[in-house]
């Protein structure tokens, strides 16, 4: 739907600007006018937009409309977990008692919020079966760097020197062998078996006395519950090295499985997947890292401990430093606090079974006409190819862009690597069987459109405010911010 | 609770019966028997969590929990050091709280990611502007974890491995730092900004713009020394310093970094808050974090797409610029709306009341009997007193009349508290403070 | 298809000789279609030794990036300046205008171990 004069977002910022306008009223200074500072410490030009709160308002909200997400469509993005995020979350969050709160208060009128994070330290500890737990990290990414900087610290901590290598499987998240390579390790790459399991044997054939540890992700992005994962972490382990664990598919184990009984010893966990705080176009999230108590000493710093005056941040004995500014997204973890307690175990424990349900009702659904490189119970998430679709001269992408003018948000694509024309489906336990149903019948419809139109899929999308863009000129000439005209 | 009935969550919607539906299609006794993959021994453990609550519950037990704690706004506060207590337009919470916005994901398939792409596009424009550099990222995690990064990629683009800190920076942000470098073969020193001494061995030189102890130094001569030694300056810069005082890019900073809390972040016990990461635009294929470019769709409409991706780790992996994925796209938007609603005049105000009432609480306490102000530079909004008593004592006596003090710094200057004053504080907040302290 | 007036590797890249001892280098018409739209490419610079079949250079199109291998050992005299500004090039014309360096080779008999055009194509077909 088109907007017209000021509510039409093609103009950006600084294009509307019209001086003297403005957007918000700042008051007049109320106390006595102090001496200037010297004239060549100050600024003498500085290009902001001058805009008024109208325009804001309706300039933003007139972007969004051009948005996909959860509450307005169905993301069935493998990998990420969008999940319905709880309104209840955010207002919790936003409470002045969370929201405006000095991060250096004194401890001593920050008690309920460190009491917060002392209790999701240790739901999330029950959760994972793990012994203890940081809040201080991120994202995922900075999860898994807190983790693998654990390893590193706990290797030299042994004088255990020459532990340079980590062993990473070929079908893991790109982030993975980025935080090894921020960490200072080496990566070798794992190849996956016929079932899309771990290849025990090229493990055993690097595990040696260079391996720092192994970075594993369960279920795999193949949406695979690798059977053999008891095995493997204890290869891991007989060769010296630790097991970290991409906590990035949680949602298929909450409650079936603890990633510290099948013998990992750290793991990051995503708020902001399996727990449901909402992912804002791009963050923020939280990547709590949780480890065996041999790691206890490593972890990030701050942790919240409890003492008897009540609770404090401390630093572990030989923590890995501290990593991000202060204690952590904490209005991330208010939401991830909500949500376990609004869920309690039972909840926790139907969430896994509803999308575990739900990725296999579509795999049934969908499965004589789109191919699954393995051929078992999915966890998740569920894997397609859509490699024999080539004969149309139609690809993966393609099917994934023609969803959008049914409007359904893209499976993820390409990922993982290792699955030729990968579509990769995450339905989440939020979603309704009706839902799940037009999207099965949108997908049915689409491979009808591969065999009578081709040409309708593979020119898509037709409805979306733009159509496909042009990605090599953006990153052939970059255009990063607007310019006046010359 | 019955445990006949299951436990049916409010954000679940399937029913039981649409669950027997589905099993039946796939030829399954019931859930349980999806999880056999599992080895036994391992499946269903107990999980002991507290009962399910209602949202009428949650909502008493979490009000108290926050009624804990002690709010900015609910009594005059001088607390700084990294996170702010700054005005926050109303406007900007319904629109960051539009489901479009808050439960959209990273904006990877542009066709329908149009409004966040020309958000980040739009925030890219304004953060370039502010720091008065060429280039912007989609941002960083934070102040701390951006600055980190700048110094990995003052590394990357000098092929050299070693980092010139000087000693003013934030200590937390300069810990931040040596977590991120520990692993990578990168030895830090520190300098004296006064004095700056810049090896051909740094990478880079780092300053903080104001300083940690709220100082503005002579980034000039630091920023010529460390470009003579073939090092990047590199630096993190108040954003709202920034309304009043020179850019990062009149200094000629190479990178240069910021928190952007006080952009319209609630300072929320720590985050999430902000990185803003900005760079001359010869080094753009070393930056970390995501881009978004301009380009136009097949039928030549203006569009944006995320750019310059071979960067990142989902294409690059081990050998990416970084690790970084999720960042905190939903705090760029709402930076961008507190850009866009202050506007030009509005940054310079705000700008100007922090300094006007920091100078005048400066002035008011220099006058005091047993303090003084330790700055010997021009500051902005933070300065440091030092006091007659240890400044814990003080911050005590401080709260006990709802007061919230200054960081104690005494571990690093004996008996020193950095206050900080923003456009917050009114004068009679001020004048409390002032006759607290006198009457102590 | 794949000119018969010069060498390859197995990494698709082709070496000519243009005179005695002197050689320029590019990529192969398959190497180009299964990239994709160049975006980027990174060069060795004039000068620097390059190695017989190690990295002398990255080639990016929009989601992936590939190392470039050297097919000799050699000296780089000349980078194509063109491709630095046009990548697109290396894209509408892989075997003439979209090459990426000249260079002066250290020692002629490695061509011995390439590939002619017939070996090539039969690698890729």
């Amino acid at each position: 739907m088109q907007q017209g004069g000021n509510r039409n977002t093609s103009k950006l910022l600084m294009e509307r600007s019209i001086s003297t306008r403005v957007g918000a009223i700042v008051p007049d200074s109320d106390v006595p006018i102090q001496p200037s500072p010297k004239d060549d410490l100050l600024r003498t030009n500085l290009e902001l937009p001058e805009v008024s709160e109208p325009e804001v308002v309706q300039y933003f909200t007139g972007l969004s409309h051009k948005n996909f997400s959860i509450d307005t469509h169905f993301y069935p993005l493998g990998s990420c977990t969008m999940k319905y995020n709880p309104k209840i979350n955010d207002e919790i969050a936003f409470l002045p008692g969370f929201a405006d709160i000095h991060p250096l208060q004194d401890e001593t009128i920050s008690q309920g919020a460190l009491n917060l994070m002392h209790e999701l330290q240790s739901y999330l500890q029950e959760i994972t079966g793990m012994d203890c737990v940081g809040l201080s990290t991120l994202a995922g990414a900075h999860g898994e760097f807190a983790g693998m900087l654990m390893i590193r610290a706990f290797h030299q901590n042994n004088k255990d020197l020459n532990r340079t290598k980590v062993a990473i499987p070929d079908s893991a998240h790109g982030t993975n062998p980025a935080s090894a390579a921020m960490s200072g390790f080496d990566v070798i790459s794992i190849p996956s078996d016929d079932e899309g399991n771990i290849d025990i044997d090229f493990l055993k054939t690097i595990a040696g006395p260079d391996l720092a540890g192994a970075m594993i992700t369960l279920p795999s992005t193949l949406g695979i519950f690798d059977t053999n994962i008891a095995e493997v972490c204890s290869i891991v382990h007989e060769a010296g090295g630790l097991v970290y664990g991409d906590g990035a598919n949680m949602n298929a184990l909450l409650g079936r499985a603890k990633l510290g009984h099948l013998g990992f010893d750290v793991i990051h966990l995503n708020l902001h997947k399996t727990f449901s705080t909402p992912h804002g176009g791009g963050g923020p999230g939280a990547g709590p890292v949780c480890a065996k108590s041999i790691l206890y000493d490593f972890l990030p710093a701050p942790v919240v401990k409890q003492v008897s005056a009540g609770f404090e941040l401390i630093t572990p004995k030989s923590s890995i430093g501290r990593i991000s500014g202060f204690q952590g997204n904490f209005a991330v973890l208010v939401r991830a606090y909500t949500y376990i307690k609004t869920l309690g175990a039972a909840g926790i424990k139907s969430i896994s079974g509803n999308a575990v349900l739900n990725a296999n009702y579509i795999m049934e659904s969908l499965k004589d006409i789109y191919d699954i490189p393995y051929k078992r119970t999915c966890m998740h998430e569920v894997v397609f190819s859509a490699s024999s679709k080539k004969d149309q001269d139609v690809n993966g992408l393609a099917i994934a862009k023609r969803l959008l003018d049914y409007g359904f948000h893209a499976p993820t694509m390409y990922f993982p690597l290792i699955v030729e024309e990968a579509l990769m489906v995450e339905p989440t336990e939020s979603e309704t069987l009706e839902t799940l149903d037009a999207f099965i019948d949108a997908m049915k419809a689409i491979n009808e459109e591969i065999s009578k139109q081709p040409e309708l899929v593979r020119e898509a999308p037709h409805t979306t405010p733009v159509s496909k863009l042009d990605e090599a000129k953006a990153a052939r000439e970059p255009q990063l911010k607007w310019e006046p005209s010359p | 609770m019955d445990n006949a009935v299951p436990f049916q969550s409010h954000y679940i919607p399937n029913t039981l019966e649409e669950q027997h539906f589905m099993l039946n299609k796939l030829n399954a006794p019931d859930i349980d028997s999806l999880f056999s993959d599992i080895p036994e021994k391992y499946r269903n453990p107990s999980l002991n969590l507290p009962s399910p609550l209602s949202e009428m519950q949650i909502m008493q037990e979490l009000g108290s929990l926050a009624a804990q704690n002690r709010t900015l706004s609910s009594g005059p506060s001088f607390l700084g050091a990294g996170s702010y207590h700054h005005f926050i337009p109303a406007a900007i919470k319904p629109l960051i709280t539009r489901g479009e916005f808050l439960t959209a994901y990273t904006p990877y398939q542009p066709e329908v990611s149009q409004g966040t792409l020309q958000v980040i596009y739009e925030f890219q424009t304004l953060i370039s502007n502010l720091y008065g550099m060429e280039v912007a990222n989609a941002g960083m995690y934070d102040g701390a974890t951006s600055l980190a990064e700048g110094v990995l990629m003052a590394c990357r683009v000098t092929k050299r491995d070693h980092a010139s800190i000087s000693s003013t920076v934030s200590p937390a942000y300069i810990q931040v730092i040596e977590t991120y470098c520990q692993a990578q073969g990168i030895t830090i020193s520190t300098f004296n900004p006064d004095n700056p001494e810049i090896s051909e061995e740094s990478a880079c030189a780092v300053v903080q713009y104001p300083n940690f102890y709220g100082g503005i130094e002579r980034l000039q001569d630091i920023s010529d020394i460390a470009h003579d030694a073939g090092a990047l300056l590199v630096m993190s810069a108040d954003p709202l310093a920034l309304g009043m005082f020179k850019s990062p890019g009149d200094y000629g900073a190479d990178i240069a970094t910021g928190e952007g809390q006080p952009l319209g972040i609630p300072p929320s016990f720590g985050g999430p808050y902000l990185g803003l990461f900005t760079c001359k635009k010869q080094y753009i294929r070393q930056m970390p974090s995501r881009l978004v470019g301009k380009t136009s769709d097949k039928e030549g409409k203006d569009g944006y797409v995320l750019t310059l991706q071979t960067r990142e780790q989902h294409i690059r992996r081990e050998r990416a610029t970084s690790n970084i994925c999720t960042n905190e796209a939903l705090y760029a938007l709402a930076s961008t709306i507190y850009l866009a609603l202050l506007g030009k005049t509005g940054i310079q105000k705000i700008s100007n009341l922090c300094y006007q009432k920091a100078h005048y609480a400066a002035s008011e306490i220099a006058m005091l009997p047993g303090f003084q102000v330790q700055n010997q530079n021009e500051f902005f909004k933070e300065f440091v007193i030092s006091c007659p008593i240890k400044p814990e004592a003080i911050n005590k006596k401080l709260i006990a009349q709802n007061i919230l003090g200054g960081l104690d710094i005494s571990h690093l200057q004996q008996n020193s508290m950095l206050l900080c004053v923003t456009e917050m504080n009114t004068k009679n907040d001020i004048d409390a403070l002032v006759m607290a302290l006198k009457d102590l | 298809m794949n000119p018969a007036d010069r060498y390859y590797t197995k990494e698709h890249e082709w070496i000519k000789i243009e005179e005695p001892g002197i050689g320029i280098i590019g990529i192969t018409d398959h190497a180009q279609c299964e990239l994709g739209d160049v975006v980027y490419v990174e060069l060795p610079d004039n000068g620097t030794t390059i190695t017989s079949m190690e990295k002398m250079g990255e080639i990016e199109s929009v989601k992936a990036v590939s190392d470039l291998f050297s097919p000799v050992t050699a000296e780089v005299l000349e980078q194509n300046e063109e491709i630095l500004t046009s990548p697109e090039k290396v894209n509408e014309d892989p075997f003439g205008s979209g090459w990426l360096v000249k260079v002066k080779l250290t020692n002629e008999s490695e061509l011995e171990n390439l590939m002619t055009s017939d070996a090539y194509t039969s690698l890729t077909s």
